[in-house]
């Protein structure tokens, strides 16, 4: 194995995409991914049947497909990298048993990853390209904090090394922000995915005409859930202003209600994620997550992050999203430090920890 | 050589040569767990066989039906082994192996002219308090069992009376013989033919409910 560059295909499974990413050291050389999310949509959020029957069908067009892109052959692959969680378990479990029998067949190595960790890895494969507030565009550096945000997970993690330690500060304690988005779009009618739909509607309404809750944010929670995140109150208190709204008789002001939701996730996000920078000194915030795509909260990162003294880095859209380049990323660092494969005894771990990034390392 | 994978029960998998000598097998019955060991199962299997991947010239999927969680890793592992090594998926509905080996059983202990006769069903658990069945009746010219009714399920409590009106002898089984999938292949490839459906057999819709207009919370 070329262990000062390796030539790596990742492939994630944890959600809605199929992921596959070829990665050369810390070169991104294709990023496929082919998303169900259509099939979602009328039922209004992601179905893990739906998600793991869609898997089954899109792995082998997709791994063809940066096989091609990249003008790699598999034979050229120094390592296959398989997110091992967390994740839906049946849809994860597609992308172990997919990447075994590659790793298998092609006797080449295996790095079963965690995904939330992948999420910071993607950004070594921004080369530069940061929309960073930062003059640096050179490389993370650590300690860093990162935001994940997505419509499967909402974590606040502190990064001291990306291979070797990385801890959990706070994460959701009910949706996923994502979900919390989709949830709110139904409730005003807007179709699925809400994220966008939400943000459009957003466009002319006053982010201050409803004070709606910030979860998690009175004294009495700070002790015990400082860094934690609770959007279903929120989504309870849009639910309540919008029905007693209606029961008036009085129209709904979909673009305040939107913009004033849309402000109570953003702002807890933003606030939570740089109180972890102040209190521990790390002047450095990495946002990752399909919900990165929202430009509000994008904005109000870099606006609130560049007043608090904090260097905000945000890779691009394309792997801030659930992607199998990210994986192959995480496992080409793990090779190059060193770390041997994984064996094949793992297994698809839904709630894997973030403080295992690699998984079952053989000895 | 055919390499033959089977998740759609527990985890099987096996190596068959072209003629049908079966070189191994190996098999987990954990009815869960099937991400975790099919690594190692094809490991051994190409390890008892005394292969290398490189010498498995076709891979015969178990298309079910099956569980659905654990009968999607069989198949993604043989599409992606088959996808490494550039050679053909051979997709086989898995209660074809189970057939396959009660006819080749029935004809070795000489009950063969009745088994040949005889329409069975190959019964296997379904959950959710139902069972998936296939019916059978004997062999063909290519040594292959006759489908005479596509996989179906049944509910538990009407099985018996569902097979009765086939005149079908019920015959469960617990297990898919990964062997008996790629021995059926490699019977299916000398004749030119294609046995197994190109999807998995879920013969179910996912399990989803539409929503409903968004629910009153409070008034
Ligand atoms: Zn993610």
């Amino acid at each position: 194995m070329n262990r000062a560059e390796p030539l790596v295909l990742g492939i994630e499974t944890s959600c809605d995409e199929t992921g596959i990413g070829i990665v050369r050291g810390r070169t991104l050389l294709s990023n496929t991914i082919a998303s169900s999310m259509d099939e979602h949509a009328r039922y209004g959020g992601v179905v893990p049947e739906v998600a793991a029957r869609a898997h089954l069908e899109a792995l082998q067009p997709s791994i063809e497909a940066a096989l091609a892109e990249s003008g790699v052959a598999l034979a050229d692959v120094d390592a296959v990298a398989v997110t091992s969680g967390p994740g839906l378990a049946g849809a994860l479990m597609v992308g172990v048993g997919a990447a075994k029998a590659l790793a298998v067949s092609l006797e080449k190595p295996l790095y079963a990853v965690n995904h939330l960790v992948g999420h910071i890895a993607a950004d070594i494969l921004q080369a530069g390209a940061a929309t960073s507030t930062a003059d640096d565009d050179g490389a993370l550096e650590y300690p860093t904090v990162a935001l994940l945000v997505s419509g499967g997970h909402t974590s606040l993690l502190l990064v001291r090394d990306l291979t070797t330690d990385v801890e959990l500060l706070g994460e959701t304690m009910d949706d996923a922000a994502g979900e919390a988005f989709d949830k709110v779009a139904r409730l005003l009618g807007l179709p699925y995915p809400g994220g966008p739909e939400i943000d459009r509607a957003a466009v002319d309404g006053d982010p201050k005409a409803i004070a709606f809750p910030r979860g998690l944010s009175r004294a009495s929670d700070m002790a015990e859930h400082r860094y934690d995140f609770s959007f279903s109150g929120l989504k309870t208190a849009v639910a309540r202003w919008v029905e007693q709204r209606q029961a008036a008789g009085e129209p709904v002001p979909v673009a305040d209600v939107a913009a004033s939701f849309r402000e109570a996730v953003v702002d807890v996000l933003v606030t939570k994620a740089l109180a972890a920078c102040r209190d521990y000194d790390v002047p450095r915030l990495l946002l990752g997550g399909g919900v990165i795509a929202n430009r509000r909260l994008r904005d109000t990162a870099l606006e609130r992050g560049a007043a608090a003294g904090v260097t905000v880095r945000i890779p691009p859209l394309s792997l801030c999203t659930d992607n199998g380049a990210m994986i192959a990323a995480l496992a080409s660092e793990l090779i190059m430090s060193g770390r041997e494969p994984s064996t094949l005894a793992f297994g698809a771990d839904s709630t894997l920890p973030v403080t295992e990034i690699q998984v079952a390392e053989s000895s | 050589m055919i390499l033959g994978i089977d998740t759609s029960l527990g985890s099987a998998v096996a190596v068959v040569e072209p003629d049908g000598v079966i070189r191994s097998q190996t098999v987990s019955a954990d009815p869960r767990g099937h991400a975790e060991v099919i690594g190692t199962l094809i490991e051994r299997a190409l390890g008892e066989a005394s292969i290398r991947p490189s010498d498995v010239t076709h891979v015969a999927a178990g298309m079910g039906p099956g569980p659905f969680t654990g009968l999607r890793v069989g198949i993604a592992a043989a599409r992606a082994f088959a996808l490494g090594r550039g050679v053909p998926v051979v997709p086989v509905p898995s209660h074809d192996a189970v057939a396959l080996e009660l006819l080749i059983h029935d004809a070795l202990t000489g009950g063969y002219e009745d088994a040949a006769d005889e329409t069975f069903a190959v019964v296997t658990d379904a959950r959710r308090r139902e069972f998936a069945y296939t019916l059978y009746r004997g062999l063909d010219a290519d040594g292959l069992p006759v489908r005479v009714a596509e996989p179906a399920l049944a509910p538990r409590d009407d099985l018996d009376a569902v097979l009765a009106d086939a005149g079908a002898v019920r015959r469960d089984s617990d297990r898919v013989p990964a062997a008996m999938l790629a021995l059926a292949a490699s019977r299916a490839l000398a004749a030119g033919r294609t046995i197994g459906p190109a999807d998995a057999l879920y013969l179910r819709s996912p399990d989803v409910t539409l929503p409903h207009a968004p629910k009153r919370v409070f008034l």
